[in-house]
């Protein structure tokens, strides 16, 4: 197989545009890297198909020797139909996001999700589960304690409806 | 045995709809399942007692060697027995025990005998790996049924720990049963114990199956979740926790006993833990006021025993191991399901609250009576002659010489003084007469509530005189361990060692029971050990905020962060790989033709500037001469299909972005800060370098020759189409098609989703009379619209488009709806011909689909919301409906001429005027793809389009709804 240099390197050229727009904040940015990179990637399959030749169309003639190979092709002509589908989507996130903003811009940007994270929010999210943990143990311990004499120590099964 | 496992599954599935029809009597339906395994099994007692085995398999993973095979030898045919017998009587005891009100009583029935059917494919599986799945399956079935009192803490906390340990130690012995699997070069468990393997690696693999074992068993370190578990209804601890679930560990103990015991560490970690455990258990069962807890670590104590037993490696003490497996079974299961009944009727099981039970329940305390001698090991039950055997199999180890036997015979003798005084407590707390409190008032309950505690005492009760029955069955597994033995199951021994022991035992714990308020003081006293279960709980709250505090650590920067550190990996790994690689294309050109170059610096030049420009819709189209530049180099290397598609794609990408961008501000904002301009453009570089690397080397990689050779004569002759690219798509490799689909499905769904939110508006929007206007005579009238907006002016003339007049006047362009007017019924016939022609010529459904959809984008942009109401008068979904159901349609009906789903069918015919024509199945399929295209287009024109339209006219994305402004005026 032989490749065209050409083509390589307009391919790495549409992959560092794309990588150093996607590395930004703002949701249009990251959509604009997204079709460049989707372009490049659409490329390396595409410079698998060696060089060029004719349409994959079988014609029963001699120029069927010289056809190029149509296995890329497929592979392609989905991920662009794909593109567009998931273009489109983050489109709609892009203007949900600005929408629930309401304030121009604002929601055109990709947040920190974690920076609000405090030790007392961790704290909190693992509440039900330390909580579960603490009634199960009390049970165990309530079954031993002298002191509790005629109360009722343990729920009975049945009145665990309640 | 495989079918029994099947009926397990098909009955447990069908449970929850009999439970609606049957309610509390679908546990005597279900019950059948298990007691009818039960007789099947005693059908084996004949082959099995002369050392034979029952075997099935079934092939399942043969390139890894597991099948599905099944074997029923001595031990398994017990534990089967005990499995299946016991599990028919606590569900017989379950009708009793629940009310027909009982929340999600279905779901309970049905998780409690899929319980019953794992446990008998543990037991019974010959193939470790399969065992090692049942395993499993009853840890995380136990989970379930710990934590059937969803609504209460204590239940679900746990259930999640009873989870947690086994499962941590099942985690474990995963890795031993592999290690041992590997080692032995064989799955099955059989051959393994047969031909037992040494050698370093085989001792760690024994070890780590210990430590699963253990877990499962609730020995020491694990005990603490066995307690906890109680929070579970009783018929789960008397099934689980007596009989079933805890013996697991024990079982397997056994089961590789006589080919392992003498593994370094074997020995050490199971007499010690096992005396442990058991000394443990019972000290803390004396002090227990809760009767089910009593059990509990009685139970936790008696396992430590057990698998001090199973666990020693004689013959004789593998023979008293199983009579002392299967006596703890009967006694400790009749005794949960008893206190269950005494809880059911007096409403507690704190004994003191509890007085005079034992007087108004004379047949309960009968049966109590009976399975708590057994446990103390008083003649002539059967928990006797276990016991006295044990005792004989310890001596006789000690004095032949073995040190471990020492410590067996004493850790197990003090174990069973405090196991007598516990059980003495034990009955006299739940039947006992107290002065101070009036007689407990007991609720009626039908007899057939006893019925089975009852059955398991008698058995307890027979077995103990009847056990020369039993004796040759478990003799012939005994015999499997090496070093021989003569010793036998029974009654009377004659004066010897072990029954001075047993009497010296029954002596000291009635003593010790005697003088129960000196040994309450004697427990105060002794400071508070460390406690397992907090120390668990410690452990898990501090695993819990590890993770937490990690994930906030390498999660910090958003979006870029993650981004930027997944690309870093990418560059280094891949970087690496290609800086190793030593294949290269055979031979490299600059270009193909000299336009290749003009094109690719067009598109160099654009993705530049694409990526530094500050308006949105510039860098939108900057983005889109790069596709525009894909579409050239697709034309001009043989690719139609591509180029087309590509070029239709493209310019349907600039009008949605259009549609939304309309309503976003012209420049991109930077508000939070930005990752270093340097550092991105370094990382962009990079990833461009080594993809670019990568691309040269995979050109190079090629070693088989393409398959590409073979698909024209596929296409010709299977799929009867010329064009290559489609066949492929809607025939040969249809598959990846119908995902691709449903994939535009979900995005479709997904961006309507996202617009729709205050209610999904699904009304398409029409015009009024639209139906009257279509018609003829009308068309040509001018009618006065009330919701037109002619801004004033007269309407003199008629519209070209339907809904032109409902669009402003400064919006509308005469020159734009003439043009859609006149084109677009010829764009739609294109794109019918592109579908059709797609098979031989380039073209095909998403061609066709994207032509159709750009029409109805010009309808839109020419007349608006109205207009595309007008023009396709359905719900979007609708459409891509029924392209997914004729794709899908096409799928299932090839299974019926083909069996083989997606196998075209052809039809030749010759047609008039068009000759011959052949049409096939996978031109329906095509359609499908059509559609989905079309509904796609269409629901991305009617969310970013009609609905934003909509929302911007209502005012919905104003920072100051009107509701707000009425009412400061107002006030």
């Amino acid at each position: 197989m032989s490749a065209s240099l050409t083509l390589v390197i307009v391919m790495a050229v549409l992959y560092a545009a794309g990588v150093y727009v996607m590395l930004e904040r703002s949701l249009t940015r990251v959509l604009i890297g997204f079709l460049l990179v989707g372009n490049a990637t659409n490329l390396l399959i595409f410079i698998m198909s060696g060089r060029p030749g004719n349409a994959p169309i079988v014609t029963g003639t001699a120029a069927d020797a010289a056809m190029v190979d149509p296995v890329p092709q497929v592979l392609m002509l989905t991920a662009i139909v794909i593109n567009f589908g998931i273009t489109a989507l983050i489109l709609a996130l892009i203007y949900r996001s600005w929408w629930l903003a309401r304030l121009g811009d604002e929601g055109d940007t990709v947040t920190d999700e974690h920076a609000a994270e405090t030790v007392a929010s961790t704290e909190e999210s693992f509440r039900s589960v330390t909580e579960d943990e603490a009634a199960s143990q009390e049970d165990l311990d309530a079954s031993e304690r002298e002191s509790e004499l005629g109360a009722p120590a343990n729920a009975p099964d049945k009145g665990m409806k309640l | 045995m495989a079918t029994i496992l099947l009926t397990f599954a098909a009955l447990s599935a069908l449970t929850p709809i009999l439970t609606r029809w049957l309610s509390l009597r679908v546990f005597y339906v279900i019950a059948l399942l298990p007691a009818t395994v039960f007789g099947y099994t005693l059908t084996q007692t004949r082959a099995v007692s002369t050392g034979g085995a029952i075997t099935e398999s079934v092939p399942w993973i043969p390139a890894l060697g597991i099948s599905l095979s099944f074997r029923v030898d001595t031990l398994a045919w017990l534990l089967a027995l005990v499995v299946t017998g016991v599990g028919a009587l606590v569900l017989v005891y379950c009708a009793r025990y629940f009310s027909a009100d009982e929340p999600a009583l279905g779901r309970f029935a049905a998780v409690l005998l899929a319980f019953a059917g794992a446990m008998y494919g543990l037991v019974t599986s010959d193939d470790i790996v399969v065992m090692f799945i049942f395993w499993e399956i009853t840890s995380v079935l136990s989970y379930i049924l710990i934590g059937h009192y969803t609504f209460k803490r204590a239940s679900r906390g746990a259930a999640l720990q009873a989870l947690l340990v086994t499962t941590f130690g099942g985690l474990i012995m995963l890795i031993g049963v592999v290690i041992l699997a590997v080692e032995a070069g064989t799955t099955s468990l059989a051959a393994i114990v047969a031909d037992p393997v040494t050698g370093p690696a085989t001792t760690w693999s024994v070890l780590l199956i210990l430590v699963g074992a253990l877990s499962k068993s609730a020995l020491v370190p694990f005990h603490f979740w066995l307690p906890a578990a109680m929070a579970a209804p009783t018929p789960v601890s008397a099934y689980l926790h007596a009989a079933a679930m805890v013996k697991a560990g024990i079982y397997l103990v056994a089961r590789l006993a006589p080919g392992y015991a003498d593994t370094p560490g074997w020995m050490p970690v199971l007499v010690t833990l096992g005396v442990v455990t058991m000394l443990v258990g019972a000290w803390r069962s004396l002090r227990q006021y809760d009767l089910k807890l009593v059990l509990a670590y009685g139970t936790v104590s008696q396992l430590g025993f057990l698998m001090v037993v199973v666990g020693f490696g004689t013959r004789d003490a593998a023979l008293a191991g199983v009579a002392l497996l299967l006596a703890h079974a009967l006694y400790k299961s009749a005794l949960f399901l008893t206190v269950g009944i005494i809880d059911h009727r007096a409403g507690t099981r704190d004994w003191r609250q509890l007085s005079g039970v034992g007087r108004n329940a004379p047949v309960l305390a009968v049966i109590a009576l009976l399975s708590v001698a057994s446990m103390a090991g008083i003649p002539p039950l059967l928990g006797f002659v276990a016991k006295e055997s044990v005792f004989t199999a310890f001596l006789e180890a000690g004095l032949a010489g073995d040190g471990w036997g020492w410590v067996a015979l004493v850790g197990t003798v003090v174990g069973s003084v405090l196991t007598v005084a516990y059980s003495a407590r034990f009955f006299w707390g739940a039947f006992g007469t107290r002065v101070s409190l009036a007689d407990t008032a007991l609720h009626p309950a039908r007899w057939d509530f006893q019925l089975a505690p009852g059955l398991l005492a008698v058995a307890t009760l027979l077995l103990g005189p009847l056990v020369f029955l039993l004796d040759p069955v478990l003799v012939s597994y005994a015999d499997t361990v090496p070093g021989g033995g003569d010793y036998h199951l029974a009654l009377w021994h004659g004066f010897e060692p072990a029954l001075a022991l047993s009497a010296v035992v029954l002596l000291l714990g009635a003593v010790l029971f005697w003088k129960r308020p000196g040994v309450a003081r004697l427990q105060g006293t002794v400071p508070a050990y460390i406690d397992a279960g907090q120390g668990y709980g410690s452990t898990v709250r501090g695993i819990d905020r590890a993770a937490a505090r990690i994930t906030h650590f390498a999660q910090q920067g958003g979006l870029p962060q993650y981004l930027s550190t997944i690309l870093v990996v990418f560059v280094l790994a891949l970087g690496c790989a290609a800086f190793v690689n030593r294949s290269w294309p055979e031979e490299v050109v600059l270009w193909d033709y000299p336009g290749q170059v003009v094109i690719a610096l067009i598109m160099g030049v654009a993705a530049v500037m694409a990526a530094r420009v500050g308006e949105r819709i510039t860098a939108v189209l900057l983005a889109g001469v790069t596709g525009y530049g894909l579409v050239a180099f697709f034309a001009f290397h043989g690719a139609p299909d591509l180029a087309l598609t590509q070029a239709l794609v493209e310019t349907m990408t600039i009008v949605v972005f259009v549609l939304v961008l309309r309503r976003l501000p012209q420049k991109i904002a930077q508000h939070s800060r930005p990752m270093h301009r340097r550092r991105r453009v370094l990382i962009g570089v990079l990833v461009g370098a080594v993809m670019g690397t990568i691309g040269v080397i995979a050109l190079g990689a090629r070693e088989a020759p393409s398959i590409a050779a073979e698909l024209p004569r596929l296409a010709v002759e299977e799929g009867h189409g010329r064009n290559i690219v489609n066949v492929m798509l809607v025939d040969i490799r249809a598959w990846d098609t119908m995902g691709e689909i449903s994939v535009l499905i979900v995005v479709a769904t997904g961006v309507a989703s996202l617009l729709f939110v205050s209610g999904r508006n699904a009304v398409v929007p029409r015009l009024r009379d639209s139906r009257k206007r279509r018609s003829l005579p009308h068309r040509r009238k001018v009618v006065a619209d009330p919701a037109a907006s002619s801004e004033g002016h007269a309407v003199t003339r008629q519209s070209w488009l339907l809904a032109g007049r409902t669009v402003a006047e400064k919006d509308r362009s005469i020159m734009l709806e003439v043009l859609v007017r006149l084109l677009f019924y010829p764009a739609m016939i294109v794109s019918v011909y592109l579908l059709i022609a797609g098979h031989n010529a380039p073209g095909g459904g998403f061609a066709g689909g994207l032509i159709a959809g750009l029409a109805l984008v010009s309808r839109y942009l020419a007349g608006g919301r109205y207009e595309l109401g007008e023009a396709v008068p359905v719900d979007p979904g609708k459409i891509l409906g029924l392209g997914i159901v004729l794709a899908v349609g096409m799928a299932v009906v090839s299974l019926f001429f083909s069996g083989i789903p997606l196998e075209s069918a052809y039809f030749e015919t010759t047609v008039p005027v068009l000759g011959p024509l052949s049409f096939g199945t996978s031109t329906i399929f095509d359609i499908g793809v059509y559609l989905v295209v079309v509904g796609l287009v269409l629901d991305i024109l009617r969310s970013l389009g009609s609905e934003v339209d909509r929302q911007q006219e209502a005012g919905e994305t104003e920072p100051h709804p009107q509701s707000e402004q009425g009412a400061v005026v107002a006030g």
